[in-house]
Order: C-alpha cells, then sequence, then structure tokens
C-alpha cells in the first residue's frame, strides 16, 4: 500500500476539503493504484532521455509562445458575478475567511 | 484550523544595550515587484491601480477552466533587466511551476510561479556599510503573478463574508530573493534603498509602495556574537514602508533576544507586522502551511531568453546608480556624500547634468541643488514626484543663478531668497535681482560709512570686543548685512569691520 488514510486527509485537509469515510476509502484506493502504476513506469530505462514537464514540448516548438503588452478588454465581469454563488457586485463574495 | 495564538515577549524594546551586543542579527530580504506592464502576466487585462473592482478580468485571471495563459513578452523583458542590473545570471531556459494553496484570492487555486528552474541566479548588490562598500548577495530573481485583494472590512455582512477584487489577479511580479547577509535594520534599510534606487533607474516598477508595486518581507534570525550557526529564522511579513522595515526588524531583533536570554527557543513561524500595536505578531504555523506540491505548470511552455535577446536588454540598460556616483565623483569633482544625494533618482541626476551642460561650477550646483530641495520639500508632499520639485526652475535658469553667485553679481546671502523666487515664479534671477533691488553693493566706501553707523551705535558691544570677547564681532557682521539686505559681500564687510575695531 502506497497511500495510506492520514496521506488522503493531509491531500484534502491542504485543498480545504472534507471527506466521508467511504470516500476517504475511494481516493486513497485511486491514488494508490495510480503511484503503483508510477512504480511499473519506473522500470523503464530512460537514462538516455531527456525529462519532459509539458507535453506541449517538442523539438518543433521548444518554447512558450510570447504575448504582446497591449491592453484587450474583455468585460465578462458582470456575466461571471451573475454565475457566482452569493456575488455582491461589482465584488466576489465568499463565506469570512478563516486565518491559518 | 486553529489560528496559533499571538505570543509576544514581554520587555521587547528593552533589551539592554550590553545584553544586545552579545548577538548578532542576520537578516534576508525578500522582494516582491509589480513590473511596469500594461497588461497581466498571462492575459491581456490592463493592470491599472484604482479601476472599479473586478473590471479588469476575463476567464484567464478568473480561473476559468479552460482558459489557457499566454506569457506577455514585456514582463519577460522587464524581469531580465532586473535580473541583469542585479548582476544575476540570466538562465537560458526557466519554468513555470504551480504552487498550490487554497485561498479565495486565488482563483485557480494556484498561482503561477516559478520554483526549480527560475529566471536568474546568483547575483549582487552593494550597500555602504559605515566607510566601506558591502555586497549583498542576490540568491535568485523569478517571475510569478500576484493574487487577487480580499476586502474585509467596510461592507454589510463583513462579519460572514469576505469580498474579492480581481483586478489585480494575474499582475506580473518578480520576487527578488536577498541571501542573508544583512547584520543590522540599517544594512537592510540601505539595501532596500539601492534596490528600489536600481529598479526606478531601470523603469523595472514604478516601486510605489503606497500601491504595493513594492513588498518587502524579511527572514530574521539572531546568534550569539561569533557564533558560526545560524539561529532559528522567522519571516516578518508586512514591511511595506522603509520606516515599517526598520521598526518591524528592530521590534523583531529585541523580541528574539528577549526570547533566548529569557531561556526560551525560537519558534520558527511567520509573523505579521502590525503597525497600530507596533509589534510583530504570530501568522501561522509554518511547517503546515509551507507545502506549496510545486509541479511544472503544465499550460506554459519553458521560457528561453535567447542570447541575442539578453544581449539587446543589456545594451539598453541605462546607467545604474553606483555607476553613476562614480562617474559623478570623478567626472565632475563631487564628494561621495554629495554624488550620494544627487543620484537620489534619475531625474534629480539628470536636472544636476543638464544645469552644469549650461555652463554652472559642479560642487556650486550640487550644494545649490540641495537648498532648492529643502525648500521644495517644505511645499511639496513627500510622495510626489522628484520632477516636480523644481517648480518652474528651468536648468537655464538654475545655471544662471550659480554663475551669478560665482561671479559675485548676487551674494550667497541673498540668492537664498532669490532661489525661493524662482521656485515660487519661475522667473529667472537677473529680473528678480532687478526687481528686488538685490544687487550687491560694490561702493566700498559706503559699505565703510555702514559699517562705522554700526559701531558707533553700539558702544558697548565694541568695548566687549576690545576686551577680548571675540564673539560679537558675528554682532556686528549681522547689522551690517541687515542694514545692507544682505547686498554687501559678506568677505568686504570683516575685512572693514576688522580694520575699523583695530584702527581706534
Amino acid at each position: 500500500m502506497k497511500i495510506s488514510r492520514d496521506d488522503v486527509l493531509y491531500v484534502a485537509e491542504l485543498a480545504n476539503l472534507e471527506l466521508n469515510e467511504s470516500e476517504v476509502e475511494t481516493f486513497r484506493g485511486q491514488l494508490d493504484a495510480i503511484l503503483t502504476y508510477i512504480d511499473k513506469l519506473k522500470q523503464l530505462d530512460v537514462s538516455d532521455v531527456e525529462p519532459m514537464a509539458q507535453v506541449l514540448q517538442s523539438a518543433a516548438s521548444p518554447d512558450g509562445a510570447l504575448r504582446e503588452d497591449v491592453v484587450r478588454k474583455c468585460d465578462v465581469a458582470d456575466a461571471i458575478l451573475e454565475q457566482a454563488p452569493e456575488a455582491k457586485k461589482p465584488y466576489f463574495r465568499v463565506p469570512k475567511v478563516i486565518e491559518r | 484550523m486553529e489560528r496559533t495564538s499571538i505570543r509576544t515577549v514581554e520587555g521587547a524594546g528593552h533589551i539592554p544595550a550590553e545584553v544586545r551586543a552579545n548577538y548578532e542579527s542576520v537578516i534576508g530580504l525578500e522582494v516582491h515587484v509589480q513590473l511596469a506592464t500594461a497588461t497581466k502576466a498571462f492575459c491581456a487585462c490592463s493592470t491599472r491601480f484604482g479601476d472599479p473592482p473586478n473590471t479588469n478580468t476575463c476567464p484567464v485571471c478568473l480561473g476559468l477552466p479552460g482558459a489557457l495563459p499566454v506569457l506577455n513578452k514585456r514582463a519577460l523583458e522587464l524581469a531580465t533587466r532586473a535580473a541583469l542590473a542585479l548582476h544575476c545570471t540570466v538562465q537560458e531556459r526557466s519554468r513555470f511551476a504551480r504552487k498550490n494553496y487554497f485561498y479565495p484570492d486565488l482563483a485557480k487555486g494556484y498561482q503561477i510561479s516559478q520554483f526549480e528552474l527560475p529566471l536568474a541566479t546568483g547575483g549582487w548588490l552593494e550597500i555602504e556599510s559605515g566607510e566601506s562598500k558591502k555586497r549583498i548577495g542576490i540568491t535568485r530573481v523569478h517571475m510569478e503573478e500576484d493574487a487577487a485583494k480580499n476586502l474585509h472590512e467596510g461592507f454589510a455582512h463583513a462579519d460572514r463574508y469576505s469580498h474579492i477584487d480581481f483586478n489585480r489577479a494575474g499582475v506580473p511580479l518578480i520576487e527578488i530573493v536577498g541571501e542573508p547577509d544583512l547584520r543590522a535594520p540599517e544594512e537592510a534599510y540601505a539595501c532596500l534603498t539601492n534596490l528600489k534606487q536600481a529598479l526606478e533607474y531601470t523603469s523595472v516598477s514604478d516601486c510605489n509602495m503606497e500601491e504595493g508595486s513594492l513588498r518587502c518581507d524579511a527572514n530574521v534570525s539572531v546568534r550569539p556574537r561569533g557564533a558560526e550557526k545560524f539561529g532559528t529564522k522567522v519571516e516578518v511579513k508586512n514591511l511595506n514602508s522603509f520606516r515599517y522595515l526598520q521598526h518591524a526588524l528592530e521590534y523583531e531583533i529585541e523580541r528574539q533576544i528577549g526570547a533566548l536570554e529569557a531561556g526560551e527557543t525560537v519558534v520558527q513561524e511567520t509573523r505579521l507586522w502590525n503597525v497600530s500595536a507596533g509589534r510583530t505578531e504570530s501568522m501561522r504555523s509554518k511547517e503546515f502551511a509551507h507545502d506549496y506540491r510545486y509541479f511544472p505548470e503544465p499550460d506554459l511552455l519553458p521560457v528561453r531568453i535567447a542570447e541575442n535577446w539578453k544581449e539587446e536588454i543589456q545594451r539598453a540598460m541605462p546607467e545604474l546608480p553606483d555607476a553613476k556616483r562614480a562617474r559623478f565623483v570623478h567626472v565632475y569633482g563631487l564628494t561621495q556624500d554629495e554624488a550620494v544625494v544627487l543620484t537620489d533618482s534619475q531625474q534629480y541626476a539628470d536636472y544636476f547634468e543638464a544645469v552644469v551642460k549650461h555652463g554652472a561650477d559642479p560642487r556650486q550646483t550640487a550644494g545649490w541643488m540641495q537648498r532648492l530641495s529643502h525648500l521644495a520639500e517644505k511645499t511639496a508632499e513627500l510622495s510626489e514626484i522628484i520632477a516636480d520639485k523644481y517648480g518652474n526652475v528651468t536648468a537655464a535658469h538654475f545655471a544662471e543663478m550659480v554663475g551669478l553667485v560665482k561671479d559675485g553679481t548676487i551674494t550667497a546671502t541673498n540668492a537664498r531668497a532669490v532661489l525661493a523666487k524662482m521656485f515660487e515664479t519661475g522667473k529667472p534671477a537677473a529680473e528678480i535681482i532687478a526687481s528686488e533691488g538685490l544687487s550687491p553693493i560694490t561702493d566700498e566706501e559706503g559699505v565703510e560709512s555702514i559699517c562705522r553707523g554700526v559701531l558707533a551705535k553700539n558702544p558697548e558691544n565694541v568695548a566687549k570686543y576690545r576686551a577680548g570677547n571675540e564673539g560679537v564681532f558675528k554682532f556686528f557682521v549681522g547689522q551690517v548685512m541687515r542694514e545692507t539686505r544682505g547686498r554687501a559681500n559678506p568677505q568686504t564687510v570683516n575685512d572693514i569691520l576688522k580694520r575699523l575695531l583695530q584702527r581706534s
């Protein structure tokens, strides 16, 4: 077993999630399966392969595109605020932030 | 999630100097700087300060699913310029990473930052430390985006809700991490001053601390003097003015010494400078809050600074404050102190050079510019930009005034008044001298008769002088200058008075 119940609770706390008992077990199993699979990948010999962080990266486009510094107005705030829970225009509103 | 209790050490601020002398403080600064771009780091929304809430937002900076970031070229250029100005090695390739934490100011649930492969590493900044210069190491310079602004006060139901303005979310920042090379609050102050100056000179940022363009945190620890090992460090946040930086560091150093003297240990934590209470307060427990689970940002490809672009940015770099100071001393024969004052800002230095170009004597210009600054400070708000300090005084008029003092067209005493008038009205010195009747009295006999009159009116003081009280001499000079409304040459007055007092 790669992932313990405590690992799941720790990650859930970081993400500010409350999980019930059956969810804890579900996610534990899923995360465990992922790490077991990673172990399998680790068996491959990649000593002559450059580490890659992004699947988009290729020899043809090794670097990210850049954008010119020109303002383009989007004007979506109203539409988005209308769909946001508990918004009070012109602000988004969330339950009082608790310092942690 | 419990809030760590606020703990302060009794008596902080009252550590006796002899106890303090047994300890050495170790300080490193972390400075966040807003880059002077028109748009945000990863979307085309405006970065303008003070716009109505949430008007400068879009799917990217609101973190809507599927929206993809594209890096601002200008932000990358300014970050590179800052790194080069701080003598860092700019990496050809760097990489963005996600810094994960849960807080409402972060719509995506992560901040796009840089972690393993920062933009630049290994630079330095010079400060004056007593008589000598000291190099403060720069660990790294990396790019990141700003978070949104949470507003807690001044709303209905403020007890239940936080209000969020995303205008600031996604604004491009650099974080400059300094080495723990500073040993006193004064050094930290000097370091931040020089850093701000370098960033202003290079137009990387407006460095407006009130608007949050420049924010400073400090890592502070103390250790017994002579010890090799660092003490436990505490991170102090919210040092958003030079004064707060110095006060907070002084407080925190005493607090830590107080704890050690009392046999306690310093807890590694983040503390917040409470401006109104004048103390640092514990903020959150570090070990928990700091598990950010960084990983490479999958939505952005690596950043590449091509060698020729880097060279172009280096070539376009304006003269930096250090180099300017050295040149002012070398070329204009100024003292180091004069050079420091004149290079305080680029506009100030440019004004000086413009005046000198009009033919004024450099050293005299330096002196008169300081006098003009004192005048300006009386009328101008500190926050106003230096350029405003001169009111209507053009460099040509200023140079003319310096020349008039030098060739004796006006006495130094009256030049102050003329300068004040120039500052108020923008008129040239010669015009003010003529209209106010401030031309010096060149007729030596006229001055002598005024001197005789002053002595005749003050026989007791003449007696005192002759009895050996040389202090009253200044009184005679003052009286003559008053009667001539400052138009007599002080040296001439001195000579005449000495002669008259000796004779009889």
